[in-house]
Formats: C-alpha cells, sequence, structure tokens
C-alpha cells in the first residue's frame, strides 16, 4: 500500500475518537529528540494498514494507530509527555 | 476567546445531502444538513465514511468550505481523484436526499477566526482552497475588516474553485485582495502569475514579515512545503505558519 504523507490534522479524526479532546493542539514532546509540537504540525503517514504520526523534527515515530475489528492499536512509545488542554 | 465546552469523543453522525453544486470539471460542493451538528470553525474538517454493501469501509477527511454561520447546513468542496475510493462517488454518484456519514468537527489547529486578527496571508494550491474559503466566507460573514491577501495557485482559469465569489469578494472589499497564478495555460491577456510559487512571488504578495502576519497553507504536500519554506527564508516566524497537506490520494 502507498505512503501518504500528510500532517497530524489528518490524524485528528481517528484520536480524536479514542480521546475526547480536541488533538490537533494536543503537544506531544518526542522521546527522540526532545522537542515539543502541536500533533497539527507533525507529520502523518496514511497506511492501509493505521496511521503512523512522526515527529517533524526528527522523524521519530511518535504514535502509530490501527483500527481493527472493532479494536483501537495505539502504541506511542516515540512519545515522551502528552500535553492535553482541558479547555480545549 | 470565550470558553468552549469539550469536544468529547468523536462520533458518527449522518447528514442528508439538501444540495450539490459543480464548481469545476473536477470539483463538486455538497451541502448537507446536520441536525446534531455542533458547530464547527473555519479551517476544520470532516471525516467521511463509506459503507460498501460488504461491510468494507472506506474514510477520507474533507475540509469544511462554509462558514461556521451557516450551520446546521455544512458544505464540503470534493476534487475527484480518478482513482479515488471515495470521492468518485462523492462527486458523480451522491443526489440530493442521500445520506451521507461523517464525524467531524476535525481540528483546532488550523483554524482562523476573525478575533485572532491579523494581517492574513493566505496561500492555497488546487483544492487547498477549500479550508480558507471557509476562512475568507467567515470573514465577510462576520464583516471583518483584518487585512488579507490570498495567493491561489491553480492549474488553469477553468480549475479556479470559487472563481465568481472569489472575484465578488475581492471587488467588494478593499481590505481583501485575491492573487491568481495558473500553471499550466493560461487565458489570453492573463495579468496575474503564471507559474508555480516561489520564494519571488510570495516576496511580493506575502506581507512584510515585520507585520507579523498569520499565515495559512493548504494544497499538495510539495505545494504546502515550497511556500513554508519560502516563508521561512522571507523571515516569517514558523510558528505563525499553519500548514494542511493532502497527498495525492488523501483526497483532503
Amino acid at each position: 500500500m502507498m505512503e501518504n504523507k500528510l500532517d497530524g490534522n489528518a490524524a485528528a479524526g481517528t484520536l480524536q475518537a479514542i480521546f475526547p479532546f480536541e488533538m490537533t493542539l494536543v503537544q506531544a514532546t518526542c522521546a527522540g529528540c526532545g522537542t515539543t509540537n502541536a500533533l497539527g504540525a507533525t507529520a502523518a503517514y496514511m497506511h492501509g494498514m493505521g496511521t503512523i504520526v512522526r515527529c517533524p523534527v526528527c522523524d521519530t515515530e511518535l504514535i502509530r494507530v490501527a483500527h481493527v475489528k472493532g479494536r483501537y492499536f495505539l502504541d506511542m512509545r516515540g512519545v515522551r509527555v502528552l500535553q492535553i488542554s482541558a479547555e480545549a | 476567546m470565550e470558553r468552549r465546552t469539550l469536544p468529547g469523543r468523536l462520533t458518527w453522525q449522518r447528514g442528508e445531502v439538501v444540495a450539490t453544486e459543480q464548481e469545476t470539471a473536477r470539483a463538486q460542493s455538497i451541502t448537507l444538513a446536520l441536525p446534531t451538528w455542533m458547530g464547527h470553525r473555519a479551517g476544520q474538517h470532516v471525516d467521511v465514511r463509506l459503507t460498501a454493501e460488504d461491510g468494507y469501509q472506506a474514510e477520507r477527511s474533507y475540509s469544511i468550505a462554509s462558514p461556521p454561520e451557516e450551520q446546521p447546513r455544512v458544505t464540503l468542496t470534493v476534487e475527484r481523484l480518478d482513482d479515488g475510493e471515495v470521492s468518485p462517488y462523492l462527486t458523480d454518484e451522491l443526489r440530493v436526499g442521500d445520506k451521507l456519514e461523517l464525524r467531524g468537527p476535525i481540528g483546532g489547529y488550523f483554524v482562523w477566526e476573525a478575533s485572532m486578527g491579523g494581517p492574513l496571508l493566505l496561500v492555497a494550491g488546487g483544492s487547498g482552497i477549500v479550508p480558507l474559503m471557509a476562512m475568507l466566507r467567515h470573514r465577510a460573514a462576520v464583516g471583518s475588516t483584518v487585512a488579507t491577501r490570498l495567493l491561489y495557485s491553480s492549474r488553469s482559469y477553468a480549475d479556479i474553485i470559487y472563481r465568481d465569489e472569489l472575484e465578488r469578494l475581492d471587488e467588494a472589499d478593499q481590505m481583501l485582495e485575491v492573487v491568481h497564478t495558473l500553471t499550466r495555460v493560461q487565458p489570453p491577456g492573463w495579468t496575474d502569475y503564471h507559474r508555480r510559487i516561489d520564494t519571488d512571488m510570495l516576496r511580493e504578495v506575502a506581507w512584510p514579515s515585520d507585520q507579523h502576519p498569520l499565515m495559512y497553507i493548504c494544497g499538495p504536500t510539495p505545494f504546502v512545503e515550497t511556500a513554508a519554506a519560502s516563508l521561512v527564508t522571507l523571515g516569517h516566524e514558523p510558528a505563525r505558519i499553519k500548514t494542511e497537506r493532502f497527498g495525492p490520494t488523501g483526497e483532503a
């Protein structure tokens, strides 16, 4: 399946089906390089199997999310800290 | 800015198609009535889900073209991609009265509302105009006088989405300037640009960096990356440049 580079805005619908927050403004600190970026400013790669959100600075995989047979699989090992505003 | 209630987890909702309009040979606007719509802001998008008879589902993101002021009606503009799984159905098969399943609004990052001020620079490539049009329509609907420039790249005159409406908005508003570039074919007597967007073009059209404009770029990934890099080269703060990309099969 072709890899399709978009940005974190494109991954937001899936993430917001899991988290009850506006996800493009959520700040993620990269476990690879330590920079903090809004998810809306990250790079997202949409595959047939799911979505990979990468750090815009060092390309580390921040979040991998797949939705298979009614179950979400969420791998967030690339995120050191996720800052979510509770007053979106 | 007023305090907003938490959006909550997104769920799918069904809307009824109440109008369709052919914008160009490839782009179609679809207006939906959404009884449970919670309201949106200009620049946000929705995910559309189609379900085949065998249960196979395909989801794509589409930008909202209509301003918040028209809710609970929401208009999407969809560009037909010949090898797409979703867009040919939306542009060719969908009829008034049909139901469509979607979730949204999505995104708070690529959003502009009049209270955020300006000056405002909007840079659109092809159907990347759609979320920027929601911003221009919102700006007009609330009577905003925020100084605004739109640089819009299309392949040809016939490919310019919302061409007549943009011309009307441009003529009616001293504070709005619409500049086109046509990258492949230009009609006789064309006086706007006729090449791909580059740093020289943005130097001429964009606000000087010392005016600290808010900048929104939407288009195919290479277009967005070129425009954003050019604006940074011209001295603009990266944090004031918001981008939204769509890929060749992303159908955003």
